[in-house]
């Protein structure tokens, strides 16, 4: 990161774990509403990630009741996210995965990664 | 106008209000006073404000007599400013944080790239002509420029291909987001003109209550 850019840095969150496509993902995010806010969980795979620094965002896909795709993107370092918790990593052979939107069912599944150690 | 001399250093974003939002860093300051202007000598109240040292083997005698009497180096950018809180002398060093703060409306004064010899797309925002239907030889061509036999002639002012940018261009009214006191960096929200490394001035927005 070039020094000027410095003063971004304070901004960046630690506490967001590295994503990477293919994982099993918990999203929790604020939602504002009037002048109440609550925690809304989003669950799906990651099937997509992007940016660096600050600007990364990733694109968590999902089925919702009907069978019907939902994919939302988050800006990870956004102070809207409130905790993102990896439940699974699935072992995948590339870095979007755009074809699980023309997967369904059984075929959409993914394997685990195997633990490196 | 009350303000400070600085660098553009690029372009970034970052959250503000939950917001991802653009922001521009400048490198603001240091900036020494020269000279001071009094109404008694000069006719006028101003500082005059300098910006980035200069080796004095670069520097003529004039600019090596005035960094001497204030005692600084000779500086590579000079302006008057007026309007400042407090009274300066010759020698005061003048920070970011001295001038603005965190939340104020701020102009930007830098000249623009300069694009050379631009056509009327680029410079006038002229739409392209059509592609196909029968077009030929017209790519991004200017069009008609008059009527017939009256006037007979283009009328005065018709944009026209010339050169573009490169001249001097004022952004008003942004907002100073964060201002980083140790490394004298000022991000401010939006786009300021000029390439990165270039000399800007910022001064406290003329309409701002």
């Amino acid at each position: 990161m070039e020094a000027w850019k410095e003063p971004l840095r304070g901004q960046m969150r630690s506490d967001i774990p590295p994503l990477s496509p293919g994982d099993q993902v918990d999203v929790h995010y604020k939602v504002v509403e009037g002048d109440k806010e609550r925690i809304q969980v989003f669950t799906g795979v990651v099937i997509k990630t992007r940016g660096a620094d600050l600007g990364r965002t990733v694109t968590v896909r999902k089925v919702a009741s009907g069978g019907v795709g939902v994919e939302r993107i988050f800006p990870l370092h956004s102070p809207f996210i409130a905790d993102v918790k990896v439940k699974r990593s699935g072992r995948v052979r590339r870095a979007k995965l755009y074809y699980l939107r023309e997967r369904k069912g059984k075929s959409a599944r993914l394997k685990e990664k195997a633990s490196v150690n | 106008m009350t303000g400070l001399l600085g660098i553009k250093k690029g372009m970034s974003a970052l959250f503000s209000d939950g917001r991802y939002t653009p922001v521009t860093v400048l490198e603001v300051g240091p900036c020494p006073v020269v000279q001071v202007k009094t109404i008694e000598r000069d006719g006028y109240a101003a500082l005059q404000l300098g910006f980035g040292d200069k080796k004095p083997k670069h520097a003529n005698k004039a600019e090596l007599g005035r960094a001497k009497n204030a005692n600084i180096a000779p500086q590579r950018f000079l302006k008057e400013f007026d309007g400042f809180a407090e009274e300066h002398k010759a020698g005061d060093i003048l920070k970011a944080e001295q001038v603005f703060a965190v939340g104020d409306k701020v102009d930007v004064i830098a000249l623009s790239k300069g694009r050379g010899f631009a056509g009327v797309i680029k410079r006038h925002n002229f739409s392209r002509p059509n592609q196909s239907h029968g077009t030929h030889e017209i790519f991004r061509g200017t069009g008609s420029i008059g009527q017939h036999s009256y006037p007979a002639r283009t009328w005065p002012g018709q944009k026209m291909p010339g050169r573009l940018g490169g001249k001097q261009i004022t952004t008003k009214n942004l907002k100073v987001l964060q201002i980083d006191a140790e490394k004298g960096l000022m991000l401010i929200k939006g786009a300021v003109p000029g390439a990165p490394g270039g000399l800007v001035t910022v001064r406290k927005s003329l309409t701002q209550g």
